[in-house]
C-alpha cells in the first residue's frame, strides 16, 4: 500500500487522476475504522491534510465556502453565527476527539444516510464543489446523494469545498439517539426558515436510502406560516407539517429503530424544531 | 515508508511503516510508548487520546503518515520530569479515579486538554469534554472528582 501526501491541491488532483484506487483520507474517522478492522484494503491512501488550499473557510456575497479539511470543531467555533444549523449538527457528532478530526466533506464522501451533516446541508440548500484534473463542477446537495453510501463523486474527483448560504432566518437541528454523545442518529431532522424569501428548507437523516428533503412539507409551510403577522404557531399547522415530513420518509427497520418508530419520531422532531425556529422568528 | 515525527519533544525516525497503520500502532509497537492504550481501534473509547499538533485526537484514527512532520504529545510526555507526575495525574491518584487503569491515560490527556483551556469547568462541561472516553470500572464519579481537583490545583499553581 502506498501513502500519498500531496502538499498542493493541484498535486492532489493529479494523484487522484493517476491512481483512482487511492482512497482519499481527511479526518480518517471513517477510513481508519475500515482499515483497522480489515474491511478495506485500498491500493493507496491519499492524505488531504497537507493541502493548504482546502483548510478553513471564506465568505463571498453571503455564501460560506467550507474547505474540505475544516473540522467539525472549527465549524462550531467559527461558523455557529453564520451557519447555526450545521454547527448544531456538528456539536452532536461523536465526541470531542472525533469532532477535532472529522469533516463535513468526509461525511459527504462516506455517504451514510445517517451522517449528521446532511440534514443541515439539505435544509440550507448547500452546494458541493467537486474538482478533478478535467475541471470543476458544482452540484446542488440533493443531487450529490445517489444511494446508500453511493454519491455523485467520480473516481477522479475530490470534494474541494461545500458552499452554504449564511443563515437568513432561524435554523434548528435535532437528532434521536440512545444518549447524548457518540451515537449514530436513529433519525434526524433540520429546518431552515428564510425570513427574506419566506421559504422553508428541510433535511431528513436516517429516513431513506439517501438523505432527503421533505419538499411537500416545505411548500406547505412556506404557504401556511403567518410570516407577516408573526402569530403564534397554530397546532394544526405544526401537526400537518409533521405529517408531511413523516410522509417524505422511506425508513427501514434496523438495529437502531423500526421504520414505524422513525416515521413517528420524525414527525415529532419536525413539530418541535419548527416550534423553536418559529418562536425565534417571532421574537426577532 | 519512513516517518519523522516529533514525539514528546523529541524527533523520532521510524522505518518500515505500513501505509495503512495507525499512529497508535507506531507509538505502541514501533516506538515502545505503550501509555496510549488500544481498547477499541474505532474511536469509541478514547483510551488512545494523544495531542496531534496540540489537538486532542484518537491516535487509532490517525493514519501514521498523517503524523509526518507533526508534533505528538502522549500521556508519557505530560509529566515535568522522570519520576514526577503532572498535577492532572496527581489528581487522578488522589481522587481514586483509577481502578484497572486502562482508561486512565486517555482520560488524563482529555482532562489535561480541558483544564488547560478552561480552568473552571462546570460539571456539564466536564461531562461534555470527557464524552469520548469510556471507563468500565469507576462509574465516572471519581473521575469527575479528579477533574474538579485537577482544575482547582491548576488554578492554584497558576495563581
Ligand atoms: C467514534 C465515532 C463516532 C462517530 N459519530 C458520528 C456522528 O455522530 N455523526 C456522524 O455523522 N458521523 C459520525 N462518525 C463518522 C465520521 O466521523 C464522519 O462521517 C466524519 O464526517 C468523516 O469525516 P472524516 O474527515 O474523518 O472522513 P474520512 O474518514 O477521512 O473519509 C470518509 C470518506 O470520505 C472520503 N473523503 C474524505 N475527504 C474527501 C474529499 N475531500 N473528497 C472526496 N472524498 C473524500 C474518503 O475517501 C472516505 O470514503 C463517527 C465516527 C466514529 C469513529
Ligand atoms: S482505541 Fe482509539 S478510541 Fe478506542
Ligand atoms: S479504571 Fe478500568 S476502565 Fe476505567
Amino acid at each position: 500500500m502506498e501513502f500519498y501526501r500531496p502538499t498542493s491541491w493541484r498535486e492532489a488532483l493529479e494523484i487522484r487522476a493517476a491512481q483512482p484506487d487511492a482512497l482519499p483520507i481527511t479526518g480518517g474517522t471513517d477510513v481508519m475504522v475500515e482499515l483497522n478492522f480489515d474491511r478495506a484494503r485500498p491500493a493507496a491512501l491519499l492524505d488531504l491534510t497537507g493541502v493548504p488550499e482546502i483548510t478553513g473557510w471564506s465568505e463571498r456575497e453571503g455564501q460560506i465556502q467550507i474547505g474540505a479539511s475544516m473540522s467539525y470543531t472549527a465549524i462550531i467555533a467559527e461558523l455557529a453565527d453564520r451557519l447555526p444549523c450545521l454547527a448544531l449538527a456538528a456539536r452532536t457528532v461523536g465526541s470531542p476527539q472525533i469532532r477535532n478530526r472529522g469533516t463535513a466533506a468526509g461525511n459527504l464522501g462516506a455517504g451514510s444516510p445517517a451522517g449528521d451533516s446532511h440534514p443541515p446541508l439539505l435544509a440550507t440548500g448547500a452546494k458541493v464543489h467537486l474538482e478533478s484534473v478535467r475541471g470543476s463542477r458544482e452540484l446542488s446537495i440533493d443531487q450529490f446523494y445517489l444511494g446508500v453510501k453511493r454519491t455523485a463523486l467520480e473516481p477522479d474527483e475530490l470534494i474541494r469545498s461545500i458552499e452554504v448560504p449564511a443563515a437568513r432566518g432561524p435554523q434548528q437541528f435535532a437528532k434521536i439517539g440512545t444518549r447524548n454523545a457518540m451515537v449514530i442518529a436513529v433519525c434526524s431532522f433540520a429546518i431552515a426558515l428564510d425570513a427574506g424569501s419566506r421559504t422553508v428548507g428541510t433535511g431528513l437523516g436516517s429516513a431513506a436510502p439517501t438523505p432527503r428533503q421533505a419538499t411537500d412539507a416545505q411548500d406547505f409551510l412556506a404557504e401556511a406560516l403567518p410570516w407577516a403577522d408573526r402569530d403564534p404557531l397554530a397546532e394544526e399547522l405544526a401537526n400537518r407539517f409533521g405529517e408531511l415530513v413523516a410522509a417524505a420518509a422511506v425508513p427501514i427497520d434496523d438495529v437502531r429503530g423500526s421504520a414505524r418508530y422513525r416515521r413517528h419520531a420524525l414527525a415529532v422532531l419536525a413539530r418541535r424544531t419548527l416550534g423553536w425556529a418559529w418562536e425565534e422568528y417571532r421574537c426577532a | 515508508m519512513r516517518l519523522t515525527i516529533q514525539i514528546n519533544g523529541e524527533q523520532h525516525q521510524v522505518d518500515d511503516v505500513w501505509a495503512g497503520e495507525s499512529l497508535l500502532y507506531v507509538l505502541r509497537e514501533r516506538l515502545g510508548l505503550p501509555g496510549s492504550k488500544n481498547a477499541c481501534e474505532q474511536g469509541e473509547c478514547g483510551s488512545c487520546t494523544v495531542y496531534l499538533d496540540g489537538t486532542a485526537v484518537c491516535a487509532c484514527l490517525v493514519a501514521a503518515g498523517q503524523a509526518q512532520d507533526r508534533e505528538v504529545v502522549t500521556v508519557e510526555g505530560l509529566a515535568p520530569g522522570a519520576g514526577e507526575l503532572h498535577p492532572v495525574q496527581e489528581a487522578f491518584l488522589a481522587a481514586g479515579a483509577v481502578q484497572c487503569g486502562f482508561c486512565t491515560p486517555g482520560l488524563v490527556v482529555a482532562a489535561h486538554n480541558l483544564v488547560r483551556r478552561n480552568p473552571e469547568p462546570s460539571d456539564a462541561q466536564i461531562r461534555e469534554e470527557l464524552a469520548g472516553n469510556l471507563c468500565r470500572c469507576t462509574g465516572y464519579e471519581k473521575i469527575m472528582d479528579a477533574v474538579r481537583m485537577a482544575a482547582a490545583n491548576t488554578q492554584e499553581a497558576g495563581a
